[in-house]
């Protein structure tokens, strides 16, 4: 038998890419659970639609590149974006409107920059902005969280691909909260946003599942919470007290969701231990000041795009000290 | 009492498959019917051969020589005959050969003269060292540094550290030999205490190997600590064991005794004591025979230079099951392209995995900077980032990013989930970088060499210029002293000035001539010898000038004997009868003159001779005026002979 003649090491670790975006599939199911527990089954067909677009067209795009079709859409990345995208947009949005998205973030904002690991920006969050900046009205058709709760999947198929808008929309906790406007308990639950506090608990949980399986580290997340939280304390809006508002700011919006699903992106986010630090607690900040001093009410997408822009800059300047570079001895 | 153990980053842990080689004790390999010893089993320069083809060799004889301060010997591992130094196939990533001493084995393994240093603690370390250098002995864990010059570092040293950890997965060659032969670790171990006066010995071990721990436990002297790190690969590296138990880093490109460290593999340390205290040079090692493909796993004594197929043989490999054959770990281990390369004194791990043990690499995809590579990297490098620059050949980020820091012991591409080869990555750009600074060296150096040469051509330019320069100024002040002379001559009466200046020109003579009569004599010589010659080329070429050379040669004879036997006498005639005696010169020159090459040289040497003529008839007028006809006819005559020439040459 001829030998083998090939470079060390000789033995891979049992991670492989295809692995690490299971892993982050699994870990949304708490969140997208609890999405439909408060909002309905809308956030059901946005999936189907958003993977079915989105794989739809990484192969398009691939065949065109005259790459492996069947080999890179087994790494699953197109299928995560997809679904991160499908959960930030509002339960009943147009089928269409899922369809752009799912598509702009395969074809403009991951395959035209080269593909998986080339892309400056979150796929999903450039998409979910070109949606929002484009499309503001049917970007903020949220509903109100439990008033569809008997809304099954005909009831979503319904709104979702036939048009017919029958779920009741409302303003977001956040939205009611800057504006002032609707019933208080409306807007404040037991520990953040109406409704939202479950979705940013389960989001919390998911992430949580993938930091102790090693998919990431704490430094992005914990930094960006720490931030957020930080500054809902030193600058709380008049209506509430300092620790409420942390809470609320923690438990309202894409908080959680934002923390351990979209900054913790490899690829476009900083890589280095320090770096990650600062990456996430600047989009900590960059949240509160959108959503406290800004015109959007939620600021997740607008503060990972502008710190992906910035995280090549961030690399290069906190670049670990190699051993026997000037340690401690 | 356990030691202190520091943290050290990064890491992975690969299945460490350590059980199936520790299944039995280590035996003995046996005695192959030839062993092929490389010249170069170490870091540094190939050793020297000091046996030809034929020569019977002793077991333990030496048969090669260091060649250079970082060399070391080689010995014959059992007895038998040269009968090759030739170039064979040896262990090495690359399947290179390199010259090597082939020895057939006679079987009977008699040993040369054993001469144990037992009196060591009472000797010389420099001794000592040398006893280790001569015993060909390197470092056994993995790099073959010599360990002699390890020894001989002239920093203060305060630790010893010896590297029992063996984090590599499958081998167990040190975990057995601490099991086995604790005891001649600790004789090691002495030696080495006494050379090098270490205020603290730290034997780092891994908490995987219990036995091995409680064996050296049992024979450890107090001073000796066994330090049970946790198990992590690559904590058996030896600037990562150094972190783990001093807390200390190696500097960047330095060495660990720059840090007051030692740090020898356990191994090494048996070959010390074995050295030193039964006298036998390092000719076997330990080698681990594992992996799915053999049958009988396990440890062997091997003599250095047993071909691998013969250890394939002892642990019955099953050669259709084996994929690749790996010499060392499954970590930084090499293929072998050649089963009957040699084990050298480096060899720990003879690897043999069955194709679903080792599957082959799967395709690499795209690298989605996830950064699980930095977090394994020991060394916190950012190996995700090394790649990028690898991949665009940025030398310079990689050089700022300390890909130089890199040890290549493979965690990143073991925990890359994408599957990329990144340590082959780095080896690569190491290669690529080492060669552009080679270069860079080489165009430096001609760049050098060119700017000398030209440096050295402008200055002889220059020089040259310098010259004529200065000859240009020459000619122009001499042209002014002639244009200030005719212009006073112009003024006043020439033949006054003329007057003046032959006085001039006496007074010097008489100063010099009254200087020495020597001279006076050793001129006329000169003068007569020239003359004679001339007479003789007239001879010879049948001139009508002979009559008048003979004249002037029988004149300057006469004058020659006059000066010789009166000196003052001849002086005096000398001076009284210069115009005699430049006439008879100027005879003298101008039948020696040879025939004009082309008439308007000749026109322009009457013209001085005229002129010279001229100035002479001027003199005359006031030193000789007996002789005034005379010149007044040769001034004549020169210038009828100068018209005749002008008018041969076509010049009016």
């Amino acid at each position: 038998m001829a030998l083998l003649n090939v470079t060390s090491p000789h033995a891979h670790g049992p991670l492989s890419t295809a692995s690490v975006m299971q892993l982050v599939l699994l870990a949304t199911l708490p969140g997208i659970a609890a999405l439909v527990w408060v909002f309905g089954a809308g956030v059901l067909i946005n999936l189907a639609i958003a993977a079915l677009v989105a794989l739809a067209s990484e192969a398009a795009i691939l065949s065109l590149r005259g790459r492996q079709v069947t080999f890179h859409l087994k790494d699953y990345s197109a299928l995560v974006t997809a679904v991160l995208l499908a959960i930030a947009l509002p339960p009943y949005t147009p089928w269409w409107v899922v369809a752009i998205g799912a598509s702009f973030a395969i074809v403009v904002a991951k395959q035209l920059y080269g593909g998986l690991g080339y892309n400056p920006f979150n796929p999903a969050m450039a998409a979910y902005v070109i949606l929002l900046i484009s499309l503001p009205v049917q970007m903020t058709q949220w509903g109100a969280p439990y008033s569809a709760q008997p809304m099954g999947i005909a009831d979503a198929l319904a709104s979702n691909v036939l048009g017919r808008v029958d779920a009741l929309t409302s303003a977001t906790p956040l939205d009611a909260l800057k504006l002032g406007v609707g019933d208080p308990s409306a807007i404040f639950g037991r520990l953040g946003g109406y409704g939202w506090e479950w979705v940013n608990a389960a989001f919390l949980i998911g992430g949580l599942f993938l930091l102790a399986r090693g998919i990431f580290t704490w430094h992005a997340p914990i930094s960006m919470l720490l931030a957020l939280a930080t500054m809902a304390f030193v600058f709380p809006h008049e209506s509430q007290g300092r620790v409420d508002s942390m809470l609320f700011h923690l438990f309202s919006g894409a908080s959680m969701f934002g923390a351990f699903f979209i900054i913790t992106d490899p690829v476009s986010s900083a890589t280095t231990p320090r770096g990650k630090v600062i990456f996430g607690a600047a989009i900590g900040v960059l949240i509160y000041a959108i959503r406290h001093w800004g015109n959007y009410p939620d600021a997740v997408a607008f503060a990972v795009m502008l710190l992906n822009l910035a995280a090549p800059f961030i690399d290069q300047y906190t670049q670990p000290r190699t051993y026997g570079h000037g340690g401690v001895r | 009492m356990n030691s202190r153990v520091f943290s050290i980053p990064g890491g992975v842990h690969p299945p460490e498959n350590k059980r199936q080689s520790l299944q039995r004790p280590i035996e003995f390999a046996g005695i192959p019917e030839q062993l092929v010893i490389p010249l170069s089993m170490h870091i540094g320069v190939p050793a020297k051969p000091l046996v030809t083809i034929g020569d019977r060799v002793l077991k333990g004889q030496r048969i090669a020589t260091c060649n250079g301060l970082v060399s070391a010997p080689l010995h014959a591992p059992t007895s038998g005959q040269v009968t090759a130094i030739e170039d064979r196939p040896i262990a090495h990533s690359s399947g290179l050969t390199a010259p090597c001493i082939v020895i057939d084995t006679d079987g009977s393994d008699t040993w040369c003269e054993r001469i144990p240093m037992s009196d060591w603690a009472s000797r010389e370390p420099s001794d000592i060292i040398e006893r280790i250098r001569q015993a060909g002995i390197a470092g056994m864990g993995g790099a073959g540094f010599p360990s002699a010059v390890k020894l001989a570092t002239d920093k203060p040293i305060d630790t010893l550290v010896l590297n029992g950890v063996e984090c590599e997965p499958y081998i167990t060659a040190d975990q057995i030999v601490m099991t086995e032969r604790a005891d001649q670790i600790m004789a090691g171990i002495a030696i080495l205490q006494y050379l090098l006066k270490p205020q603290q010995v730290l034997l780092g071990i891994e908490d995987n190997k219990p036995e091995a721990i409680a064996a050296l436990r049992a024979v450890a002297p107090t001073d000796v600590k066994i330090v049970v790190v946790p198990t992590k690969y690559p904590s058996g590296g030896e600037k990562q064991l150094i972190q783990l138990l001093t807390g200390r880093e190696v500097p960047s490109g330095g060495l660990p005794a720059d840090v007051g460290v030692i740090c020898l593999n356990i191994a090494t340390t048996i070959a010390i004591h074995r050295a030193i205290e039964l006298g036998e040079p390092l000719i076997s090692r330990i080698t681990t025979l594992t992996g799915e493909a053999f049958a009988k796993p396990g440890n062997v004594e091997v003599l250095l230079g047993t071909p691998v197929t013969h250890l394939l043989a002892h642990g019955e490999c099953h050669d259709n099951l084996v994929s690749r054959l790996i010499m060392g770990g499954p970590m930084m281990g090499f293929t072998l392209a050649d089963r009957h390369v040699p084990i050298v004194k480096t060899s720990n791990c003879i690897l043999a995995p069955t194709r679903a043990e080792l599957p082959p690499p799967p395709p690499a995809q795209a690298c989605i900077r996830c950064g699980i590579c930095a977090e394994a990297c020991p060394a916190s490098l950012l190996p995700q980032q090394l790649y990028w620059f690898s991949r665009a050949g940025e030398h310079d980020k990689l050089q700022q990013h300390h890909l130089f820091d890199c040890i290549e012991c493979g965690a990143c591409s073991y925990s890359c989930p994408s599957n990329i080869p990144l340590v082959q990555y780095y080896r690569a750009a190491k290669a690529e970088i080492r060669q552009a600074e080679a270069d860079a060296r080489k165009a430096e150096h001609a760049k050098q060499r060119f700017e000398a040469r030209q440096a050295r051509l402008q200055r002889l330019e220059e020089e040259k210029a310098a010259q004529r320069a200065a000859r240009a100024e020459a000619a122009k002040k001499r042209a002014e002293e002639t244009a200030v002379v005719t212009a006073q001559a112009a003024t006043s009466d020439p033949i006054q000035a003329a007057i003046e200046r032959a006085k001039a020109k006496r007074e010097g003579q008489t100063s010099i001539e009254a200087n020495s009569s020597v001279d006076q004599v050793a001129k006329l010589e000169k003068r007569l010898t020239a003359a004679k010659i001339k007479l003789a080329s007239a001879e010879s070429a049948g001139s009508d000038k002979v009559p008048q050379l003979q004249e002037a040669v029988d004149k300057l004879s006469q004058q020659l004997a006059e000066a010789k036997a009166n000196p003052d006498a001849a002086k005096a005639a000398a001076m009284a009868d210069p115009v005699q005696a430049a006439i008879a010169r100027a005879q003298a020159k101008r039948a020696g003159t040879a025939e004009p090459s082309n008439p308007t040289d000749e026109i322009a040497k009457l013209e001085k001779r005229l002129a010279t003529a001229k100035e002479k008839l001027a003199m005359a007028v006031d030193s000789a005026p007996d002789k005034l006809a005379a010149f007044q006819a040769g001034v004549d005559k020169l210038e009828e002979k100068l018209a005749a020439a002008k008018a041969e040459a076509g010049v009016s």
